[in-house]
């Protein structure tokens, strides 16, 4: 099972001192946020896709190449790319380039994005998002897959004897997630491709993401790619931890009354509640953790948010410290004690899985 | 009317105070529909969702983007309901904010061809015609299917003699029940499709888009 981090790229005032970190302090924060994500023994780290202020990513690619120059076995991903409003030729072009890069460490997480406005800026209309993301990914897939692609559409302009450059690393396409918050159509379609899915897991309650997952299990084995248990499962989550769960709300209060997502609507205590986030002891946020499970089946990727709000970066590496030392090896251990037989991990690039297991023979020698 | 069987009726009331105006409109016409709808063999199932109990949460819910558990239950009876009445006070004349905050936040199409009625409370009978210019397109705008008969209760309606009056507030009530109990018994109980347990397959689903 894979654990790792998601950023939304948020440049947030911190609430608790009323300083706003710099663009250029965000974007160094990201990155220093991805070493450290390998560096604690986390395998994953996604960044978000914004084309608005006060997002910082808006050249995912970029920022993760810049990653993989110096990481050597942190996986890079999105969380997510905007399969709506980008060229899926040059979602294509990008993502087999930094796979190339980033010597097979690479996946990637497709979602329509949620402002409005990005759509017309790219000269595309909210109203056709689904219908967007299906044409659009349906090009991207075959692009991949062949090499030359002869291809009329609704969205952009044809293309007649195009070869998307360079190809996938060894004709292996980077592993693809569909995400989606509340639609059953992006579940379906993820289901039909046979690939990921993945819930952020983060503004829903426990039933919504339940029935996203199983909805897309249900059909992964309908459209014949194997039983339901194997689909391929990804979740988000949110946690913040002190030693003490009393110090860990005291001191993430201020941060959740002023979140831009959430601040001014429920108490902490009630989104604790209603929803995955998870204030309190790495304890707490194991045994919270380890219920995910329990509501979706095994699954494979598990992402936190951890670097919203405003949080200062120092905060956000005390995090994934104790991430890396007391949550995420209890986890690994947990949930490999309990995971049924048969059930997959996630793909990996075959020259990932041969790094890794050099790595662990190794380490066994 | 010959149909039988059972039907769903909610009551959404936006009343404020407790008791309040409002809510003694809903209750006469939630009665009188009841009625109506006994009288034609069918057994109705009666709901009442007080908005006030729900306004945090209806708050919360414009900020996070989803709803409370509470607040989905309220939702999802309205989405499910054979038939709706919906009260509100006149508030600057319109329906209030609260009204408002729910009707955004229930599915539009859980509405399409649901028989509602639409009524309204308020200090003066000078404001009635916000059922027709306020409520009525609202009701509209979600595909709903309003009784032609709206009620305005103003506070003077209560004091008078409503019973043997042609336009008396009783008459009016007993003619918009008597409508939407037509309208519900006219229409097959309604079941909301659930996209989780029928999927569309992803082949209609790509030529439909």
């Amino acid at each position: 099972m894979q654990f790792g981090v998601f950023s939304v790229g948020d440049v947030t005032t911190d609430p608790t001192t009323g300083r706003t970190p710099s663009e250029a302090e965000r974007i160094q924060a990201m990155v220093t946020i991805a070493l450290k994500t390998e560096e604690v023994g986390l395998d994953v780290f996604a960044t978000g896709e914004h084309h608005n202020p006060p997002f910082v990513p808006s050249s995912p690619t970029t920022m993760l190449g810049f990653i993989a120059a110096r990481t050597e076995r942190l996986i890079l991903s999105t969380a997510t790319t905007l399969i709506t409003t980008n060229d899926p030729v040059k979602v294509a072009e990008d993502y087999a380039m930094l796979q190339h890069l980033a010597d097979g460490r690479v996946d990637l997480m497709l979602g329509r994005g949620n402002m409005g406005p990005v759509y017309p800026w790219f000269g595309q209309d909210i109203r056709n998002g689904i219908a967007l993301a299906y044409e659009n990914y349906a090009l991207l897939h075959r692009l991949w897959r062949e090499d030359v692609v002869d291809w009329t559409g609704k969205f952009r302009t044809p293309l007649t004897g195009f070869t998307s450059t360079p190809r996938p690393l060894d004709g292996v396409p980077p592993f693809v997630w569909h995400g989606s918050i509340r639609s059953p159509e992006i579940a379906e379609q993820a289901a039909h491709y046979g690939d990921g899915f993945f819930h952020n897991n983060i503004f829903w309650p426990k039933e919504h993401v339940q029935r996203m997952v199983e909805l897309y299990r249900r059909r992964f084995e309908h459209y014949g790619h194997g039983p339901a248990d194997q689909a391929i499962v990804g979740l988000g989550g949110q946690v913040f931890m002190r030693a003490n769960s009393q110090d860990a709300v005291r001191e993430f209060r201020p941060y959740f009354d002023h979140a831009p997502v959430y601040g001014g609507g429920p108490s902490l205590e009630q989104f604790m509640a209603e929803t995955p986030l998870t204030v309190g002891s790495p304890q707490e946020v194991i045994d919270r953790t380890l219920v995910f499970r329990e509501a979706v089946g095994d699954y494979q990727r598990q992402l936190f948010l951890v670097d919203h709000a405003g949080l200062p970066l120092a905060t956000v590496l005390e995090q994934l410290d104790m991430l890396g030392e007391l949550v995420v090896p209890v986890l690994r251990r947990e949930f490999a004690a309990r995971r049924a037989p048969n059930v997959p991990e996630a793909p990996l690039h075959p020259r990932v899985q041969a790094a890794e297991a050099a790595r662990s023979a190794r380490e066994m020698a | 009317m010959s149909a039988t069987g059972t039907r769903s009726l909610v009551v959404v009331s936006a009343g404020l105070s407790q008791p309040s105006a409002t809510r003694l409109l809903a209750d006469r016409l939630s009665s009188a529909v009841d009625q109506h709808l006994r009288e034609a063999s069918i057994e109705p199932h009666l709901e009442v969702i007080e908005l006030r109990d729900h306004a945090q949460d209806l708050t919360n819910h414009l900020l996070t983007g989803f709803p409370s558990p509470r607040l989905k239950a309220a939702i999802d009876l309205v989405l499910a309901a054979d038939g709706l009445i919906a009260v509100t006070p006149i508030f600057s004349a319109s329906y209030s904010g609260l009204f408002k905050m729910f009707f955004d936040v229930v599915e539009r199409d859980g509405f399409a061809g649901k028989p509602v009625l639409i009524a309204a409370t308020g200090g003066t009978a000078r404001h009635s015609l916000a059922l027709e210019h306020a409520l009525r397109p609202l009701f509209a705008y979600l595909n709903a299917a309003v009784v032609a008969t709206g009620v305005y209760a103003a506070t003077e309606d209560w004091g008078r003699a409503g019973v043997g009056a042609d336009d008396g507030l009783v008459a009016r009530i007993d003619r918009a029940a008597r409508e939407l109990a037509a309208s519900m018994a006219a229409r097959e109980p309604s079941a909301p499709t659930d996209l989780f347990a029928n999927p569309v397959p992803f082949d209609q689903l790509l030529r439909s888009s």
